[in-house]
């Protein structure tokens, strides 16, 4: 299905676009056309929704590098639904938000190319079926969030809070690819749906668990699971659509993702569920926790957002006890736990959504997010305040709103783990319940924080912002006010979204149940008396209790903050590995070009050294060589004679000349023996290299007589004639052996299969395109190296530009 | 004086030296990375000869964006072999009848080879220049 494909490739090429229309569509008008990309995919899948719903999926492959078995192959099912269809409906709404929220004065054009960015690689990571194109994407959206974050670069914290989040999520990354790797290793593909097939295989191996934890860590460190959540805070430096966009509603969803989307291969064993479920738990109680003590409002909802990531993951470790369950009514009951996290999902990203916006709003009208600064807005931004009372009671859990519903179905599932029989876990099944309820009752605290401390309560004097506060302009509320009406749409018909949305996404997380059958619970508001409701009651009493009383035990958050230990720890490691990298750094680097080249050269003999030492059979074969001509023996006379005359020349300038004479030496040798590609390419070279080495004269020190010390001559010379020698033999004992068949044949053929007779070229125009591609890459790379470092080299006293 | 006047027409030659060396590549001797490296002794040629700022106003592009069209050519037929739906970086050719040139052959390769001599060129060009201009 094409518009799989298009679905991943429209954003990157709206992305290389967005430079380019920019000068037609000046200041945030270029937002205009950005837009259209999100809403013509959401339109696009929105239309394969019913497909889906009767099970259906789509697949479009793509031969990407097929000798390394990287297929690009897109995968549509329920699951990558969900997330495609946040990805481009969050994304519609937030870019349409952007536009009024970012001011002329931004680098918008850089702004919406980086989310444009983002959205390709975030739905080439749901839509992926390739392991190693996942992982592409996965870094991908690291790299895009790292420059949103960065977005405003000349502020040190969000220089800080970017390259934070980067490293925690590309070293995550770099672990889950080693987990790829094993599933390679024991299965032989890469493709997520024959993995899934391969399920008896993969647990039986003895690299089950080394997998399944690696994997788990790439999830954990992007959905920002406990302790790998202190980047998440620091994220917050992002402009604000980007915190609503990346970290609450998609990226930090795609380890939330790649936990369902894995549960087929690793669920059913007991450390899969301990991890997910228990890190899941302690996230989701330390998120809320820590939420309540905050004071600027979108630290406050970054840890809401930890919390509520970690409850959705908490979910998934339940629901993958449907795997190791044998009676059905007791797989139900764990199924349930993975349709309430699916469910959550959707949840959160409405109403989250909506509240990262509203602190957009206040932040974009007043000034400031601080709450000890705000108050009393409610009669001031009266749109504003409901939105936001919407989207903190349905996060806090309460009627008529969509986290009530998902709530209850969370406590729910808490509440089935007394009915696991895969584990002994008495205690367990009552210590879950118990920290769920902790969490939800601190979650409802941080709620009312939102709604109290910053609508109502007295007009803080002095009120700030320069001008008198208003409600914002309504271009502004659109898209939390869309947002805010589905949390109320979600409350009232959830069974929709359930049976088209949800179903097919819950088939992709159990495929071996064959069919939506029973899969998806009916959603009641209501059902009866059971202790799910008395939970919300405890949860509604609790938190009422305490935030009332706040002021009086908020000092408990002086005690024991893990939290900035954790965060000291990461900066203490950060500040020992660049110490003790500048030492190993300073040993090596000593500026001499001379010890650099007796690095190379001490390589270059200990690993051939090694392999020959390895080779058994030193042969060397004359025979079938041909015999030395007068005119050879001459050419090879020169150039031995000129390279020795180098150790002894006088000046710079003669020791280039002999250099130069070395070379087109050897550039007549290759004519002599008729290879006219390399006589001519040696020549060129040859000329450049001496322009360059002319140019280069005025920079050299005087040539000086060498006043090295003895042994140091001794050691270079040694390393010299090693080398020499290890070369000579090699040459040599490639004459005489022939380890592998000749592939000369097989280019006998190349003027057929690449249309040319130019054999060299065909290999490297062709044959081995991959190599020349990279290679010129490498080559502008250093081109851009060399004129950076030459031009822009930092003159003293001049501050850097990114700090000014 | 001489040598300036030398210059300016052995600048042209190697120009088309470098030109006929890319083009014919592909069945004879020659190719991408050497048709780059004499078009860009040739302008090397030529700021050795006059200086920077002449060179300059005779030739009004950047080499750095040269290399970087050079990279941009290399990389894009890559991927457009993608969008065909053959692998990454599948060369195709086809024969074509050009008014000029009579029967020829084109092919994505030449479109891919020309990325590289553009690269060479506009690197070896942009580090020579930036090395030289340091040195005033």
């Amino acid at each position: 299905m094409i518009t799989v494909l298009l679905a991943i490739f429209i954003p990157f090429i709206a992305a290389c676009l967005v430079p380019f229309v920019h000068k037609f569509l000046t200041g945030r008008k270029i937002g205009w056309f950005v837009i259209i990309v999100p809403l013509l995919l959401f339109i696009l899948l929105l239309r394969l929704v019913p497909s889906l719903s009767h099970g259906a999926t789509y697949t479009y492959s793509l031969p990407w590098i097929p000798s390394a078995d990287v297929y690009f192959l897109t995968y549509l099912d329920g699951l990558s639904m969900i997330f495609a269809l946040l990805i481009t409906g969050i994304g519609s709404l937030v870019v349409f938000y952007s536009i009024f929220y970012l001011s002329e004065r931004e680098a918008i054009g850089r702004f919406y190319t980086y989310l444009l960015l983002f959205m390709g690689a975030m739905l080439g990571v749901v839509l992926s079926d390739n392991l190693i194109v996942l992982y592409v994407f996965w870094e991908l959206t690291s790299i895009s969030s790292f420059l949103l974050i960065a977005f405003w670069f000349h502020r040190k914290q969000s220089r800080y809070g970017a390259k934070k989040s980067m490293l925690i999520t590309v070293t995550g990354g770099i672990f889950m690819l080693a987990g790829f790797l094993m599933l390679y290793t024991m299965t032989g593909t890469f493709s997520l749906r024959e993995l899934i097939g391969m399920r008896d295989i993969i647990a039986a191996d003895s690299l089950f668990i080394p997998a399944m934890l690696l994997v788990l860590l790439g999830a954990f460190t992007k959905s920002a699971q406990f302790p790998f959540h202190i980047w998440l805070p620091d994220a917050m430096e992002a402009p604000t659509p980007v915190s609503a966009y990346l970290h609450s509603a998609t990226m930090v969803k795609a380890g939330i993702y790649l936990v369902a989307r894995f549960t087929p291969v690793f669920a059913g064993h007991a450390v899969w569920f301990y991890i997910v479920s228990c890190v899941g738990l302690l996230t989701m109680l330390w998120g809320s926790v820590n939420a309540v003590k905050q004071t600027d409002l979108k630290a406050l909802l970054a840890f809401s957002t930890v919390s509520q990531l970690g409850m959705i993951m908490s979910l998934l470790g339940v629901g993958s006890l449907a795997f190791a369950s044998s009676e059905s009514s007791h797989v139900a009951l764990f199924t349930a736990a993975t349709f309430a996290a699916l469910f959550h999902l959707v949840n959160h990203s409405t109403f989250k959504g909506s509240l990262f916006m509203v602190v957009g709003i206040l932040d974009h009208q007043l000034g400031t997010r601080n709450i000890r600064r705000l108050g009393g807005l409610a009669t001031i931004m009266p749109i504003t305040f409901t939105i936001a009372l919407i989207g903190s009671f349905s996060m806090a859990g309460l009627p008529p709103f969509n986290g009530f519903l998902s709530k209850e179905l969370f406590f729910e599932a808490m509440l089935s783990l007394k009915n696991a029989n895969l584990l002994t876990m008495d205690s367990l099944a009552l210590l879950f319940p118990i920290v769920a309820w902790v969490g939800s009752v601190f979650t409802f605290i941080y709620c009312m924080v939102i709604v109290f401390q910053s609508f109502l309560g007295k007009v803080p004097e002095p009120f700030p912002g320069q001008r008198p506060a208003h409600e914002a302009p309504i271009q502004m509320l659109v898209a939390p006010i869309v947002l805010g009406s589905l949390v109320l749409l979600i409350f009232f018909f959830p069974n929709i979204l359930g049976t088209y949305i949800l179903g097919p996404a819950m088939l992709a997380v159990y495929p071996h149940l064959g069919n939506m059958e029973g899969l998806v619970p009916e959603i009641h508001v209501w059902h009866g008396w059971k202790a799910p409701v008395f939970m919300t009651l405890g949860v509604i009493i609790a938190g009422t209790l305490l935030y009332r009383y706040l002021r009086y035990w908020k000092g408990v958050y002086r005690l024991g903050v893990l939290q900035w230990t954790l965060d000291r720890f990461y900066n203490g490691t950060l500040l020992r590995m660049e110490r003790v990298a500048t030492r190993v750094t300073r040993g090596y680097m000593t500026g001499s070009v001379r010890d650099y080249v007796a690095y190379i050269m001490l390589i270059f003999i200990a690993f051939i050294g090694i392999g020959l030492a390895g080779f058994q059979q030193f042969v060397f074969d004359f025979s079938n060589d041909a015999p030395i001509e007068m005119n050879e023996g001459v050419i090879v006379f020169v150039m031995m004679c000129s390279s020795v005359a180098v150790l002894f020349a006088r000046s710079r300038i003669t020791a280039i000349i002999l250099n130069g004479v070395l070379g087109y030496s050897i550039a007549i040798l290759f004519v002599v023996f008729r290879a006219p590609d390399l006589a001519l390419t040696q020549i060129i070279v040859e000329t450049v290299t001496t322009v360059l080495f002319l140019l280069c004269f005025y920079f050299l020190p005087e040539w000086r007589a060498e006043h090295r010390a003895v042994s140091m001559r001794w050691r270079n010379g040694l390393i010299a004639a090693a080398s020499g020698v290890i070369v000579t033999v090699v040459a040599l004992l490639v004459q005489g052996h022939s380890l592998y068949p000749t592939i000369s044949i097989y280019y006998e053929t190349a003027s057929r299969i690449a249309g040319g007779l130019n054999v060299v070229n065909t290999i490297l125009g062709d044959f081995r395109a991959f190599d020349t591609m990279l290679e010129v890459l490498v080559l502008f790379i250093a081109g851009l190296g060399v004129f950076s470092l030459v031009k822009l080299r930092r003159k003293k006293g001049v501050d850097r530009p990114e700090e000014k | 004086m001489i040598l300036q006047t030398v210059t300016k027409i052995v600048f042209f030659i190697i120009l088309t030296f470098g030109v006929e060396l890319f083009i014919s590549g592909h069945n004879n001797p020659g190719g991408g990375f050497i048709g780059g490296l004499v078009l860009s002794s040739a302008f090397v040629l030529l700021y050795l000869v006059y200086d920077i700022e002449t060179v300059h106003r005779g030739t009004p592009f950047d080499f750095k964006r040269v290399a970087a069209l050079g990279v941009l050519l290399a990389v894009g037929t890559g991927v457009l072999s993608l969008l065909f739906g053959v692998p990454f970086l599948s060369q195709s050719t086809r024969e074509f009848d050009l008014p000029v040139f009579g029967e020829t052959e084109l092919g994505t390769m030449t479109i891919f080879e020309a990325g590289v001599a553009l690269t060479v060129l506009g690197v070896v060009v942009t580090i020579i220049l930036g090395i030289s201009e340091d040195v005033e």
